[in-house]
């Protein structure tokens, strides 16, 4: 008979957990595998809420088995190390993003982009090597193999700089990847929420003229003042869209619900390149006179690897970027994912594990 | 004025006269060859499936009396005072364009197929207000900068359809980086496009794969064009088994059609380059896109100096199209076979030897 989450593993864990499709989280005990040599055990001082958490809860792609425990935005630190880490100490502060582990063997791995492994272990909702289930960071500790968490710089704090492990790294390499890099070009940012705002900020640090393509004309005033975009663009409205066309070098398209791509496309340049980042559970419109007219091209990407998530957060502390946050207690997740569902936060909810957590 | 006053140089052609796209004799006339001007005999003419979306007004800009053709290859008969490249004699071509800004970023990029006062062979306005007429006609007068020279070693007739099939396929390959031996490259449709995307692709030391939903190809593909593998898009076993195995796919076909089976068929990083332009939108499967890093993207033909780039690799390498030359009356029979995709693989009509004026 299969063993209970408590009895699964030697190390007693609490979170909260999802059990249906509802979403509603609650406490949950559950276990960890023990410490092996490659491994490093983390005690989660914060945890960042991403969308992918509120679509996995509810089971918006199907593919949830529960009780499932998210979080993929891990800062804590060190407790533990294997024999066979040499990387990090007790008493680190260590990050742990959307895997912890891949088969190490394809080409993909090989490339240092696990990201793109057919068989990625994702730190939530998967199955291990050793067939247990992956339980993310809404929880007091975590095991991770070593090679799977990232160095938290010094200077980036923990609460703030959490949600760059998958917001951060989701905008920064396709960034990197489709060359939305050259100082002086003109980024679009479609939607303001956890990855635009991020966008914006590795945007502006490389040199680009940044504008924000909102629903919302609302969020103008902090997308200029507070984040530093150049400009902003109100999506429904037609002159305003109109007046835009052909002036982009590259978009950033961040929405999560179903959204029409012709407009975006359509404020690209020749060449432009729009970047979808978002997972919704339908398919896009895709018009492809627009695209072959003007050699466009729409892509995808999804988080980054490994190597990239260190160079990322590396860049981000260097540029003193961070996500701006709303710190919750846990017991507050709930209410949270509500108001994420409306897209009610400025710009991600923060998990304050470390002081909330209690059983 | 009538179109057989309208300038100093008689001409004779077929023209469409109505959405009917019946084609029938048109007496019109040629401006002067100015001094920037090459003026030649036309030989031979390609029928584009552009030009039966044209004479139907499936695009629904076309303006009648239409003479269509733009895959035109003939004998300079005359230069003006200050052309520098041709002389009389000169085996000579001119493909969708016979003027640009000229002084655009896309010109002056090289890129005129993208300038956005581009002006084509056929049924758009040249500098001077009147009316482009194209190449199912005895002569031509073009601005030296819109001429091509083909090369001695290929024949006229087949190489007529390089003009716009040949470097509406060869352009992508290099742009997306799709030319480099060892790669695999998908073609989708094997038609006029498809035909000649084998060739190249073939010459660039690529594998090709050709993709069409009728099984009566194969032999063709495989033993007469050069194709290293056939795959029935509506066998799923075949499908499946070349999931993640193309770099890019060349898609040729202009009905609607599912992307995503195509966006399957693509390895992590996978290019799919739609040639043929499907009027409506199409679907878009967002999370293949993303859990593989995948892109859509669109080409439109190509500028002057790559055609020409073109052209010198085809004959280097020996490639022309497969053609079905027909006279000038069995043009409307030919549109219609063309409907029915009934022809292998370009019809081309021998102007040269069947087209005459009345007396």
């Amino acid at each position: 008979m299969a063993k209970s989450p408590e009895e699964e593993h030697p190390h007693k864990v609490f979170g909260w957990a999802a059990t249906d499709s509802s979403g509603s989280l609650s406490p949950f005990h559950f276990s960890r595998r023990e410490n092996a040599d490659d491994d490093v055990t983390i005690k989660v001082l914060y945890c960042g809420v991403c969308h992918s958490d509120l679509h996995s809860v509810k089971n918006d792609w199907g593919i949830t088995n529960y009780p499932i425990v998210p979080g993929h935005e891990i800062v804590g630190v060190v407790t533990k190390t294997g024999k066979n880490v040499t990387k990090f100490k007790e008493g680190d502060r260590v990050g742990v993003g959307v895997i912890v582990g891949s088969c190490n063997t394809c080409d993909s791995c090989q490339q240092d982009l696990e990201n793109y492994c057919p068989k990625v272990i994702f730190t939530y909702n998967s199955h291990y090597h050793d067939k247990t289930k992956t339980y993310g960071g809404y929880s007091d500790m975590i095991v991770v193999d070593h090679h799977y968490v990232l160095r938290f710089p010094d200077n980036l704090p923990s609460d703030s700089g959490a949600p760059l492990l998958c917001a951060g790294i989701t905008v920064y390499s396709p960034m990197k990847y489709y060359g939305m890099t050259e100082p002086g070009k003109h980024l679009g940012v479609a939607g303001l929420g956890g990855l635009g705002h991020i966008a914006v900020k590795i945007g502006k640090a490389f040199g680009l003229k940044v504008t924000v393509i909102s629903t919302s004309p609302a969020k103008e005033d902090e997308a200029i003042n507070r984040l530093g975009a150049d400009s902003f663009l109100v999506s429904t409205d037609p002159a305003q869209l109109k007046a835009a066309m052909g002036t982009m070098d590259y978009i950033i398209d961040t929405v999560s619900a179903v959204h029409a791509l012709a407009p975006l496309i359509g404020l690209l340049k020749l060449n432009g390149k729009l970047v979808t980042l978002g997972l919704p559970n339908k398919p896009l419109e895709l018009p492809i006179f627009p695209l072959v007219l003007g050699r466009k091209l729409v892509g995808g990407s999804d988080f980054g690897g490994i190597k990239e998530t260190q160079e990322m957060l590396d860049f981000c502390a260097k540029h003193n970027i961070t996500s701006e946050i709303e710190l919750i207690k846990m017991d507050y997740i709930n209410t949270a994912m509500e108001r994420l569902a409306k897209a009610d936060v400025r710009y991600r909810f923060v998990i304050d594990v470390g002081n909330s957590l209690t059983r | 004025m009538s179109t057989e006053q309208e300038h100093p140089q008689k001409a004779f052609g077929w023209a469409a006269r109505d959405s009917s796209g019946v084609l029938s004799p048109f007496n019109f006339s040629r401006r002067e060859t100015g001094e920037k001007d090459v003026t030649f005999r036309v030989l031979y003419c390609g029928v584009c499936h552009s030009d039966l979306h044209m004479v139907k007004n499936e695009w629904g800009f076309s303006t009648y009396p239409l003479v269509p053709g733009h895959e035109i290859v003939g004998e300079v008969t005359e230069v003006g005072s200050n052309v520098q490249k041709y002389k009389v004699g000169d085996r000579v071509g001119v493909g969708y364009m016979v003027g640009a800004c000229r002084s655009c970023d896309s010109c002056t990029d090289h890129l005129e197929n993208y300038c956005p006062k581009q002006i084509l062979t056929s049924g758009a306005k040249y500098y001077d207000g009147t009316t482009t007429y194209g190449g199912y006609s005895d002569i031509m007068v073009a601005d030296e900068h819109f001429i091509v020279r083909i090369p001695d070693n290929l024949p006229l007739d087949a190489a007529a359809p390089l003009l716009c099939a040949g470097i509406t396929t060869y352009s992508p390959l290099r742009y997306f980086g799709l030319d480099k031996p060892g790669m695999h490259v998908g073609v989708v449709g094997l038609g006029g496009l498809g035909h000649v995307a084998v060739k190249f692709a073939k010459a660039m030391g690529v594998k090709v794969t050709v993709i069409s939903t009728s099984s009566n190809k194969k032999e063709e593909a495989v033993d007469h064009l050069g194709a290293d593998s056939f795959l029935v898009s509506r066998d799923q076993d075949q499908m499946q088994a070349a999931i993640g195995t193309m770099d890019g796919i060349i898609d040729t076909v202009s009905a609607q059609h599912p992307l995503l089976p195509l966006i399957g068929l693509l390895k992590t990083n996978g290019k799919l380059v739609m040639v043929g332009a499907p009027e409506k939108p199409l679907e878009l499967p967002v999370f293949p896109l993303l859990a593989g890093r995948k892109m859509v993207a669109g080409s439109s033909i190509g500028g002057i100096k790559e055609t020409q780039e073109m052209i010198d690799f085809a004959a280097k390498h020996n490639i022309t199209a497969d053609i079905e030359v027909i006279p000038i009356d069995y043009l409307n029979t030919a549109i219609e076979r063309l409907v029915k995709a009934d022809v292998r693989y370009r019809f081309v009509i021998d102007i040269g030897n069947t087209l005459k004026a009345s007396p």
